[in-house]
């Protein structure tokens, strides 16, 4: 089996949503097993936390000191690093207590916070280690794991699509909420690639996948503020599952007031 | 019913009442039927076979960025402007399988055509715009060297039934690029709404098949005066307008205009307008993979000038950012389709005011970039 390229799915901080991606293929799992060796994937199974491995998925982010040490182990035993998920690409959304009054929070919360040794911030796995390649989403979808396990066994880069939801969104004819119902949706900002999904149930966007290329932030925001958002409310539909996005994170605190611009 | 047809020598009347007896020939005919239906809140084209499903009484209200249905008075169902979309996904698939390719035990690659059979679809309810656009769809994937083997398929299998618009939205500029409101041709049947009924003209002999059986009497002076007066009101109460039907050398000109910045402060780069955009035919391709890594399937989708995948080419990105992506949507739509098909892109249905998440209206920026040079 030594010929089959080894592959391992690493938790973090997260909610292990981006692994049931990879669980839900269901049957397609098993062509895949026929092309790579997976050693390491708790949730579902195999446990080998240190083995070295050709491709390692990353959910999760890093939100403790144990954490900053398991991800430089994995990086040094790992061929291609790809993170998965809003948590490990940008914090996802524990990262709001970044800034925020973290060790308080911890005091109200806990009868005995003693115990919990967690970092005052939530952060992104390529904050400390170098990530070859990223897939974003609250959760990432099978097709997209599909697509980023054959370009690598292939030997080439997975294609990223950044564009945004709206392009989906009109493939699958989903009637625009935005203009057809007024809803303050984060489409014209969000990258695709969780095929549409909200507008085709009817409701608006709300950037779980993340800025995509090109994000006119400031638009969108004066957009909202023209359909009545108050500036808070525009705020928290930047401030949200990738609130440290970097373009969300500016165009979020700049509608609060709290930007540097 | 002893009046006869005098389709072949000129429109007929339909009775309202007898509507669904036109649309049973088609369904009889071995059409998929699709007309218009309110679905989540805007006008669809949808699988049709019952006349009562069309939207009676129902009116669109259209303002940049802002689409709203209105409960209306009134038999007509045909009383309001256009959908988000007509024709164009049903001819160019917002998505599609272009061929496969399984590598076999011997290492051999097998391509194949996944086409299955293309079943014949009648679309009830096109505008003139929409046949305009039709046109230039059918310029550009049929009438060049290398014919789209896909979209002709579907096109050969189109029956198109007109309606001609009697209620143009605020956002409608057909008038002005001279493709509308009054279907004139390009159709197998039009059909002109009244209260009590249709004035029904045959444009193709697939047409006057269908409206033989009917026996329609034919449609009295009257009745067609009636006709030119009700397109002759719907292009006047249209308020919009491009500055010139050649806006090629005026554009072109004026390729470092400060409106361009000025939109790019306001556009989203998000592709809504293009894709709503009747005659955009932009797309781009891929192989996906299955995961055995045997099978691979090669998509065409949708694309659009203002995504970054339009403007990459050899390593380079000519088009990084809003500025750059707008003026290649609107100097390409009203200036470069000049060279390469002999008019402008545009057919001024106005989906692509309605339909802009930022409230931009293409004839506004237009004249404020081609100014006096138009």
């Amino acid at each position: 089996m030594a010929d089959k390229p080894t592959v391992a799915v690493h938790k973090f901080a997260s909610c292990d949503g981006c692994q049931l991606a990879f669980l839900n293929l269901g049957a397609n799992l098993l062509p895949l097993a026929e092309r790579i060796d997976l050693v390491h994937f708790a949730e579902a199974g195999p446990v080998n936390l240190d083995a070295r491995v050709d491709i390692a998925f990353v959910e999760g982010s890093i939100s403790t000191p144990e954490d900053l040490q398991r991800i430089r182990r994995i990086r040094a035993s790992t061929g291609y690093l790809v993170s998965i998920g809003a948590c490990a690409t940008t914090g996802g959304i524990q990262a709001l207590r970044n800034g925020a009054h973290s060790a308080e929070w911890l005091r109200q919360i806990y009868a005995s916070p003693e115990y919990i040794h967690s970092l005052a911030t939530s952060t992104p796995i390529a904050e400390h280690v170098k990530v070859d390649f990223e897939l974003w989403g609250c959760p990432v979808t099978g097709r997209q794991i599909v697509a980023a396990v054959n370009a690598l066994l292939l030997g080439v880069a997975p294609r990223d699509d950044a564009d945004k939801v709206c392009m989906e969104c009109k493939r699958r004819n989903t009637v625009c909420v935005l203009v057809a119902k007024g809803e303050a949706c984060m489409g014209p900002v969000t990258r695709n690639g969780c095929g549409a999904l909200c507008p085709s149930f009817g409701r608006d966007c709300y950037a779980c996948y993340g800025p995509a290329e090109n994000p006119a932030t400031d638009a969108l925001a004066r957009r909202f503020k023209g359909l009545g958002l108050m500036p808070e409310d525009i705020a928290r539909r930047f401030l949200f599952i990738n609130n440290q996005a970097p373009a969300f994170y500016a165009a979020g605190h700049k509608a609060r007031g709290t930007g540097h611009d | 019913m002893t009046e006869h047809g005098s389709i072949s020598g000129g429109p007929g009347f339909l009775a309202r009442d007898r509507l669904q007896a036109l649309i049973d020939g088609i369904l009889a005919a071995g059409y998929a039927c699709l007309g218009p239906k309110v679905r989540d809140g805007a006008i669809l084209y949808e699988p049709l076979d019952n006349a009562a499903e069309l939207p009676v009484g129902v009116r669109d209200r259209q303002i940049p960025g802002q689409y709203r249905l209105e409960c209306g008075d009134g038999p007509r169902c045909f009383a309001w402007a256009t959908g988000p979309q007509a024709l164009k996904p049903h001819l160019f698939a917002p998505r599609e399988v272009l061929w496969r390719a399984e590598r076999g035990p011997d290492g051999r690659i097998v391509f194949s055509d996944p086409q299955a059979g293309v079943k014949p679809v009648a679309l009830f309810g096109a505008r003139a715009c929409d046949l305009a656009a039709l046109r230039l769809q059918d310029r550009h994937f049929l009438e060049g060297p290398y014919p789209d083997p896909h979209y002709a398929a579907r096109r050969r299998k189109l029956l198109v039934v007109a309606v001609n618009c009697s209620h143009p939205a605020q956002t409608c500029f057909c008038a002005s690029t001279g493709d509308g409101p009054h279907a004139s041709a390009g159709y197998d049947l039009a059909l002109t709404e009244f209260d009590d009924g249709f004035v029904i003209h045959a444009g193709s002999a697939t047409g006057a098949r269908l409206v033989e059986p009917l026996r329609l009497s034919a449609a009295t002076p009257a009745q067609r005066e009636a006709q030119a007066r009700q397109a002759e009101q719907a292009a006047q109460s249209q308020s919009r307008s491009l500055p010139s039907r050649n806006l090629r050398s005026a554009l072109f000109a004026n390729l470092e205009h400060p409106r361009w910045s000025d939109v790019a402060e306001r556009c989203l780069s998000c592709g809504n307008c293009t894709s709503v955009c009747p005659t955009c035919f932009c797309h781009s391709e891929a192989e996906e993979l299955d995961l055995g890594g045997a099978r691979s399937e090669h998509v065409r989708q949708w694309d659009s000038c203002f995504t970054a995948g339009h403007g990459y080419m050899n390593g380079h990105q000519v088009r990084p950012d809003t500025r750059t992506r707008y003026r290649q949507w609107l100097t390409h739509k009203l200036g470069g389709w000049h060279d390469q098909y002999g008019r402008s892109g545009c057919v001024g249905c106005g989906r692509c005011i309605a339909w802009c998440p930022a409230e931009i209206d293409l004839t506004e920026e237009a004249a404020a970039i081609c100014g006096a040079s138009a």
